[in-house]
Formats: structure tokens, sequence, C-alpha cells
């Protein structure tokens, strides 16, 4: 097995669980359950070696142009955050199948959750950092689609996309610090990121490297001043925020800075940085948590004062202040995962998260009520229970500096943190469950259903055990992750309970006394904080600033686009002759304009097609507001242009130029009946010879420039294809063998684009019906004999023959001139012929084949054929023929190049067919429509 | 003949360039299609003017034309098309809905 199919198994799993989805309501949620226990079980192997400090690498080779590789690397800390996001998320799959309702989609949810599980664990284990930043941006994206779950809903809406815009935002800034450190180490792996310390923090790129660095941390892990998007994402469904906003998501950031710190920490910029980053968040965010009504916002600010908190221990960055941290990390998934699905079924059950409303559900739900008090005293770190222990060692730590001036008011800002965080819990605990009884709930409140809450008791549980035996759960896991944080030897600490009466014992009694004291005299302070509350109001500055990006947006498209097209066409006209006029000015060399290779002498016939040619573009101009007119001389026009193609030693091109012609003409036609039949004279005077004057100038540089070009010598790498085509292509027919062959790869894109207008033609033209005129432009009514018997006994007759050519054709396309191009373009033609003559249903009738098929048909056709060969070890679409010999015909060749042209000629069949038929049908239509009317 | 040529890769080019100035959608797609004749022949004759020596191997052909323009032209030709007849519907489905067939998209006054 492999450590990649870890972070890759949740993806492939979000198809299968949306493809399941289809069958019954919860097959997603068993099949998402199935998926993470295959990731669990895949990396069971790996486990022990983690456990024992070993650090396993696994990279395969990705563009080793670049040197990068797909790498992946399972330590102590990455198996941390593995172990964090496969178990909670399998708690979280058991508990949105009760949380969601009946009329959420489910299997969209768990394949958006698996999404997010998998670049998760892609965070947690990649090697490479270029990686790890593609799943960091990945998590960005699945939280968006997560967040916006709800999309009627517009606070989802608007949620998600701050959500994305300020993670996203930060993933820039972190792609610009990655490549900085990859610049500066010479390596983008971690192992030697993580070798090259001194290196790094001795550079003089170290500090924007630091900054940038950082800048993706706290955006991620919402760190004061970017934490306004964490609230806003708690309209998100909570399964979601459970996972998302408490134990994944937001401690990407963290992760990155316990990834990062061995080869960034200490130094002052980031001791400075770190630390008044998440001692400002701590403080502030535990502050705002206090005043939330909302239960969610609540613990929304909580979650990022924890953060700031987590942010603040690796800012201290002593090696016991880093153990300390990944300890909170343990513990905040714990208890933060368990109070947001508590907070999930009050919700839930009562239909409202608004903390003015709800209280006294100890009587309803006691159940739940005890679930919630233990996480809430584990959040408020009361002593047995796990949030109490980290918390304590932070407190510790905050002593590190006293000795600095000013050094007291670290600890002294914890032990105020450490206090609102108990006044918050409280409130939390006393306000919704006891403080009177319920008046006008949404619902009624009972307990859940009995699954809803076993993943609570889990987490619960595992409060309190953590809480009581440290030393004998969370310290195996707890050393080994520390041990990889440090890249050393983890320093001796004691996870007891009891450390007598310490300094940190008594910031955590005067927390808890505090705490409740604030509690008590809560109501003037929500007085005085309603009145400061929109000094805080970060979410207003990001609107405003958003308004303002828009705004310049929309200036700046303004400025450059001046909403009508032959403005914009004339400037870029204009703009062309300038280039190739300063191209031509710029020159040093005295060129003369003609070259000295021998010029061909002109014949009479020549001549006289040229200029028929020539008069005839000219009258189409001169005519074109008699559109019909102007229609028949492009295609005089047309024709001579084949004709040149004819002369000059380009059969192919000649043949397809007659066909293509053919098929515009007719749909012109088509489209021409539907639109005025005149030009009405709009430009002036003035107007039309400033535009003749562009045209005249281009035509004659274009002219220019034509003959400077045919007037000189040239080297061409045409003699490759010339000396290859029959040895390597077997086909003597050059063009055709550089179409299906040398460059086969091009043509696949070719027809894929004539696919794609077919289908888009398809699209515009599909339930589309016009009334079209029942007079021409001269007032004459139209002839009633749509389909006259001799022309339609004609084609009928002639369409075997017809076929017959197209078929000889195609098969001789390898040798001869032809091919699936012009093939598919004389069967387009002797088909729409029968279409012409017959009209449109009877040819329907005879001919009921869906053209969208034919078109997929051959894409498919010609896309096998490429693949073919990789079955054969050679790159895609390389070609084999053989000549065999049949009875009667002869030697006959057969190559792997003629199905990718059979696959030409479906697509150009299809697609022709298609644009043509689809016209005619709403022809048909609109001939039907005025007789109705007529009848009337 | 590279005079005739030139003239008339020159004469097609002004007539696309004019047209395509013009502020009905009709004149516009006539444009575009000279326009897609003048750069496909300007194209061919980068391979500079060959008489009778289609670029099919033989044993007595002397000579071949340059093959390389020619099939990226054939291509070209039926793109081309595409995109003439995209240009074609999306003004007729243009007209339809304002109905107007200005090139700027006004509604009905």
């Amino acid at each position: 097995m492999d450590l990649s199919l870890v972070a890759l198994t949740p993806f492939l799993g979000a198809g299968f669980v949306a493809a399941i989805s289809r069958r019954g309501r919860l097959h997603a949620a068993w099949g998402a359950g199935a998926v993470t226990l295959t990731a669990l079980f895949i990396l069971s192997p790996y486990i022990k070696d983690a456990f024992s400090g070993q650090v396993l690498v696994q990279s395969i080779s990705w563009i080793p142009m670049l040197g990068m590789d797909l790498a992946f690397r399972l330590d102590g800390l990455a198996l941390l955050f593995v172990l964090l996001i496969l178990c909670i998320g399998l708690l979280i799959i058991l508990y949105a199948r009760y949380y969601l309702s009946d009329r959420d989609d489910m299997g969209r949810f768990y394949a958006y959750l698996l999404m997010f599980m998998g670049s998760m664990l892609g965070i947690a284990t990649s090697e490479n950092i270029i990686q790890l930043l593609i799943f960091w941006e990945m998590t960005s994206l699945s939280s968006f689609l997560l967040i916006s779950y709800w999309q009627t809903r517009h606070e989802s809406r608007s949620g998600a996309r701050m959500a994305l815009a300020v993670t996203g935002g930060g993933g820039l800034a972190l792609l610009g610090g990655f490549l900085l450190l990859g610049k500066i180490v010479g390596s983008y792996n971690l192992t030697d990121i993580l070798d090259s310390g001194d290196l790094i923090r001795s550079h003089d790129l170290y500090l924007p490297m630091l900054i940038l660095v950082l800048l993706g941390a706290f955006t991620k892990s919402a760190q004061f001043p970017f934490h306004f998007w964490l609230p806003n994402a708690m309209a998100a469904p909570t399964p979601v925020s459970a996972y998302l906003h408490s134990a994944t998501m937001v401690k990407a950031g963290v992760f990155l800075l316990a990834r990062l710190f061995p080869a960034l920490s200490g130094t002052s910029a980031w001791f400075w940085l770190v630390c008044f980053t998440g001692l400002v968040t701590l403080l502030v965010a535990a502050y705002i948590a206090m005043f939330k009504h909302d239960l969610k916002g609540l613990l929304a600010y909580s979650t990022i004062s924890h953060l700031g908190l987590i942010t603040l221990l690796f800012g201290i960055g002593t090696p016991m202040a880093a153990l300390a941290g990944v300890f909170h990390i343990i513990n905040h998934a714990i208890f933060k995962a368990s109070l947001f699905m508590a907070a999930g079924i009050i919700h839930h059950e009562t239909g409202t998260r608004d903390m003015r409303i709800l209280r006294g559900l100890w009587q309803y739900m006691p159940h739940t009520a005890l679930l919630a008090m233990v996480a809430a005293a584990s959040m408020a770190g009361v002593p047995l229970f796990n949030g109490f222990l980290s918390k304590e060692m932070f407190f510790a730590e905050t002593l590190f500096v006293i000795n600095l001036p000013w050094g007291w008011l670290l600890p002294t800002a914890a032990t105020l943190a450490g206090i609102f965080a108990v006044a918050y819990s409280l409130r939390f605990i006393h306000n919704v469950f006891f403080d009177g009884t319920p008046v006008d709930l949404p619902k009624q409140p009972h307990e859940p259903p009995r699954w809803m809450k076993v993943p609570v008791e889990i987490l619960v549980a595992l409060c309190l055990l953590v809480g009581v035996f440290p030393a004998i759960t969370v310290e195996p896991i707890l050393a080994v992750a520390a041990s990889s944080v440090l890249q050393g030897p983890v320093p001796d600490h004691d996870l007891a309970i009891w450390h007598g009466f310490n300094t940190a014992f008594f910031m955590s009694m005067a927390a808890l006394g505090g705490g409740i004291l604030l509690y008590l005299i809560r109501k003037p302070l929500f007085v005085l904080q309603e009145r400061v509350e929109s000094l805080l109001d970060f979410r207003a500055l990001y609107e405003f600033l958003l308004e303002k990006l828009f705004y310049l947006a929309n200036t700046v498209t303004c400025i450059l686009n001046t909403h009508s097209l032959q403005r914009m066409v004339f400037i870029f006209m204009v703009f062309i002759l300038a280039l190739g006029i300063s191209g031509v000015l710029a020159t040093d060399y005295d060129y003369g304009l003609t070259g000295e290779r021998n010029l061909l002498s002109i014949d009479g016939v020549s001549l006289l097609i040229a200029t028929v040619l020539v008069i005839a573009a000219i009258a189409t101009v001169v005519m074109h507001r008699q559109r019909l007119i102007s229609l028949v001389l492009l295609g005089a026009v047309g024709l001579g242009v084949s004709l040149i193609f004819v002369k000059f030693s380009a059969p192919d091109l000649a043949l397809t130029q007659l066909s293509v012609e053919v098929v515009t003409i007719v749909l012109m036609l088509l489209a021409l009946y539907f639109l005025p039949q005149q030009s009405p004279d709009e430009s002036g005077k003035w107007l039309r010879s400033r535009d003749a004057v562009i045209a005249t100038a281009a035509g004659g540089g274009v002219a220019l420039l034509v003959w400077a070009v045919l007037t000189r010598p040239y080297d061409s790498i045409a003699d490759y294809f010339l000396e290859n085509s029959l040895p390597g292509g077997g086909g003597t027919n050059v063009v055709n063998v550089i179409l299906v062959d040398f460059r086969g790869y091009d043509t696949l894109g070719e027809i894929t684009v004539l696919a794609l207008a077919g289908l888009g033609i398809y699209a515009m033209l599909e339930h589309l019906k016009i009334a079209g005129a029942s007079h021409d432009s001269e007032g004459r009514a139209w002839d009633e004999d749509l389909h006259p018997i001799i022309m339609a006994s004609f084609t009928r007759l002639l369409l075997p023959l017809a076929i017959l050519v197209s078929m000889y054709i195609l098969l001789r396309g390898h040798n001869l001139p032809g091919g699936g191009f012009i093939a598919g373009l004389i069967t387009a033609v002797a088909l729409v012929m029968q279409y012409l003559a017959n009209g449109v249903i009877w040819t329907q009738e005879r001919l009921p084949i869906n053209m969208q098929k034919v078109i997929g048909y051959g894409l498919l056709i010609a896309t096998v054929t490429g693949l073919a060969s990789w079955f054969f070890g050679y790159p895609f679409l390389t070609s084999t023929f053989d000549h065999i010999h049949w009875p009667v015909i002869g030697e006959f060749e057969l190559a792997s190049a003629m199905a990718f042209d059979l696959g030409v000629y479906l697509v150009v069949v299809g697609a022709t067919l298609l644009i043509l038929v689809y016209l005619g049908l709403v022809h048909h239509q609109s001939h039907q429509m005025k007789h109705r009317k007529r009848i009337r | 003949m590279e005079l005739l040529i030139a003239i008339i890769i020159g004469v097609l080019t002004a007539c696309g360039v004019y047209l395509s100035l013009r502020g009905r959608t009709f004149p516009v797609v006539l444009g575009l299609t000279f326009l897609s004749y003048a750069v496909n022949l300007f194209l061919l004759i980068m391979g500079r003017l060959t008489v009778g020596a289609p670029p099919i191997i033989s044993d007595t052909a002397a000579n071949y034309a340059d093959p390389l323009p020619q099939a990226l032209v054939l291509t070209a030709i039926v793109i081309s098309f595409g995109m003439t007849a995209f240009v074609i519907i999306l003004s007729l489905k243009a007209f339809l809905e304002m109905g107007n067939d200005q090139v700027d998209g006004k509604h009905k006054p």
C-alpha cells in the first residue's frame, strides 16, 4: 500500500458517494463512513513506525525538470493530524446523518465533506511544500462548497465567499512565501527545509518570506485582524462547523506554524510577529465571545481565541511552549467539536440558536446538557478536564518572559483571557440549560435521536479520560508529535493534574474565580458593549473594501470597453496598422521591398480568374447593403479562392474550400431568410471614407507584405514530412499524413472545437420559434411550391452516388487528395441537398439519426485510436499500418490513422448537419406558423 | 504571378476590414468570411508558389509544394466554417431577442 492513497482515497470516495446517493438517501452516509475507514485501514501499517519516531517519505516523480515530486511524509505531527482528521471525520459523518433533514441532498454534502477531508489529509502528509499549497487551496475551495451548502440562503453564500476571499488571498501570500523559501533552501522538500533552519534564519529574504508564510497561516487560522470570516462561516450546517471550524480547516494554519517551527522560529521577528498576533487574537476574541447571542457565534469567537492561544504558544518558541501548543491542538479539537455538535443538537431540537430565547433546557434534554457541561468545563479550563492541562501549561509558559521589561504584561493578559473564557463558557451552560423556563421556542424541545448523541459522548468521554489520566491516554501521541515539531528530543514534562501551589495554578484559580465574578455582573457589561460594538467590526471594513474593488473593476472595464463593437473593431484595426507601420519604421537594416527569388510568369487564365475574383470581392463590398446579391457575389469569391488552391498545388485545400463554400452559402441563405434583407444606410459619408481609408491601408500593407515574402527564398521544415510520410506514416498524401499522424493531436483539438461550435449552435436553436416574413423585401409572396419535383427526384437519384464518392474520398485520403475532412463535407453536402430538395421533415423521417451522437462517436473514435497506442507502449496517437491482400480488390493498405480519419469524418458530418438541419427545422416551423396565421 | 496573389490577398483583406467595420451583423459576418479567405491564402503562400507539384509522394515527381501550410490551412478552413456558422446563428438569435441587427446589441428604443 501507498501513503499517497491515504490522502487520495477520500477524493475517489467523493465521486463514489455522490454516485451511490442516487440509490437511497442514507447510502451516502454509509459510503462516506466506509471511505473514511478505508483510509484508516490504508494508514494502519504505518502507524507503528510513525509512533516509534521514524519519518516515512514516499515520492513519485512528477515534474522532474522543476525538481518537483509528489512526495508524502508521515511523521509524528502528520500522524497526529491524520488521526484527528479521520477519527473526528468519522464522528461527524455519523452526526451529520441525523442532522441533515429530508430536504438536504446527502450525496452532495458527503461528497464535499470527503473532498475536504482528502485536502486536509494532503496538507498533513505533504513532503513537498508546493504540493502542500495545492492541498491548502483545495481546502479553501471545498470549504467554500461546504459553507455555501444551503445555497439558497444569502448568508451562506456571502459567508462562503468571504471565507474563500480571505483564506484564498492568504493562500496566494503563502505561495509567495513558499517560493521564497524554496529559493533560499534550494529545495521544496520539507526534509531539506527542516534541516536548514540556520541558513533560512540568516538569509536576507528571511523577513519577507516569514511575513508571507505567516499571512497564509494567520488567514487560515482566523487570527486577528483576519478573524472576521470565521463567525460569518457559521452559516454552514453545524456538522461542517464542528469539523472545519474546530478540528481541521482552521487548524491548518497552526499546523503550518508547527510544521515549519524548526526552520522559521527562534528569531525576534518570529517572536514578536507570532506572539503579538496570537495575544491580540486571544484577548479580543475571548472578549467578543462573551457578548455573542448566537450559540455558534459564541463558539466561533471562542475558537478564534483558542487558536490565538495556540499561535501565542508557538510564538513564545520554547520547546515546552511548542509541546503545550500541540497539546492544546488536540484538546481544543476534542472539546470544541463536541460543543459544536451539542449546539447543533440544541438548534435541531429547539429551532433556534439565540441565547436570548433559549433557557431552562435542562428539564427537556438533561443528557445533552450534561455532555455540553463537561465539554464547556474543558473549554473553560476547569481541573479534571483536558482543557485544564494544556491551559495550565500555557499559563506556565507565559511566565517565561516575565524578566523582560513589560514582561508581566503577558501572564496578566493570559489570565484576563482565561477570565473571559470562563465567563463565556459559564454563559453557554447557565443561559441555555438553566436560568428559568423557556418561552416561545419555535419547537417543543426534547432529546435528539440516540445515535446523534454518540459522537458527542465519545468526544466528551475523551475530555474526561485525557483530563484525568493524561499520562496513559494522550502522552504517546503527544510525545511523538512534539518531537517531530521540534525535530529533536522532547523536553521533560509531567502531564499531571497536580503540580503543587505554583504560579500557574494561581493563575488558573484567578481565571476561574474572575470568570464567575464577571458572569455575575454581566448585565451592565452587555449595555456597555452595545455602545462600542461597532468599533470592532471588521466585516464592515471587508465589505467596504470589496465594494471599492468592484467599483475599481467596473471603472477599468468602462474605460477599456466602449460598449460598441464598431468602435472596438475600429480601435483594434488602427492599433494593428500602427503596430505594422512602427515595425517597418523601427527596422534598422535597409531591406529592399523586392527579394531576389525568381518569379513565376502570369498566364492568361490566371489573370482572368484573378480579375473576376477582385471584381467580385469589390462588388460584394459595394453591394453589401443588398444582402442577397452580396451573398451570391461572396460565393463567387469563395470559388475563386478554391481555384487558387487548385493552381498552386493544393488539391486537398481546393476540395475542402469548395465543399465548405457550398455549406456556408446554404447556411447563410437560411439565416438571411429571417434577417432583414437590406442593411440601412446608417453610417454617414465621413464614417464610410474613414473606414475605406483604414481598409485600403490594411489591404495595401498586407499586399506589400505578401509581395515581400513571396519574392524571397526560404527554408522549410517540410523536407522532414516529405521524407517520413511514406516510411513513417504509411501514406503518400503528405497533407493528410500530417493531419492524422504527425500533428494528429492538433487535429483532435480542431475537431473538438468544431464539435463544440456545432453543439453551441444546437443550444441556441433548440426550441427556437420564429415567424418568417410572408413576403420578400420587394413585396413578392414566396413560392408555394417549396420542393420542386424535378430537383427532388434528381437529388434522390444522386444520393447513393454522392455517398459512394465521399466514401472513396475518405478511404483514399491517406494516399491521394481526400480524407476525413473533405469526405465529411461531401457527405454533408449530399445530405443537405436532400433536405433542401425534399424538405426537412421528409428527410428526417427517412434519416432518423441523432447528430449529437454522431459527433460524440466521432470524438470517441478519434480519442480511442489515440489511446490505443498506449496499450502498445507508444505515445498518444502513434500510428501503425500494414498492407493486406484482398481477393479481387488487390493490395489494400490498413492504417490506424484511418480510424482516426473516420472519427474526423463523423465529427465533420455530425457538426455540419446538426447546424443546417436545426436551422432548417426552424424554417419549417416558421412556414407552419405562417400558414396557421393565414388560415385564421 | 506573385503580383497577382499579392493584389488578391490585399483586396480580400481590404474588403474584410471594411465590412467588419459596419454597424449591422450580416455585413460583419461577410467581412469575417473575407478575412478568413485572406488569412488562409496568406498562410498557404508562406510555402511560396509552386505550380503542378502537389505534395503527394511519387517516384516521378521532381519537387513538391510545401505540405505544412496546406495542412494548417485545411483545418483552418473547416474551423472558420464552424466560426462563421456560430457567428451567423448568434446574430440571428440577437436579432430575434433585440428586435434589430445592430452589432452593439442595442435594444429596441
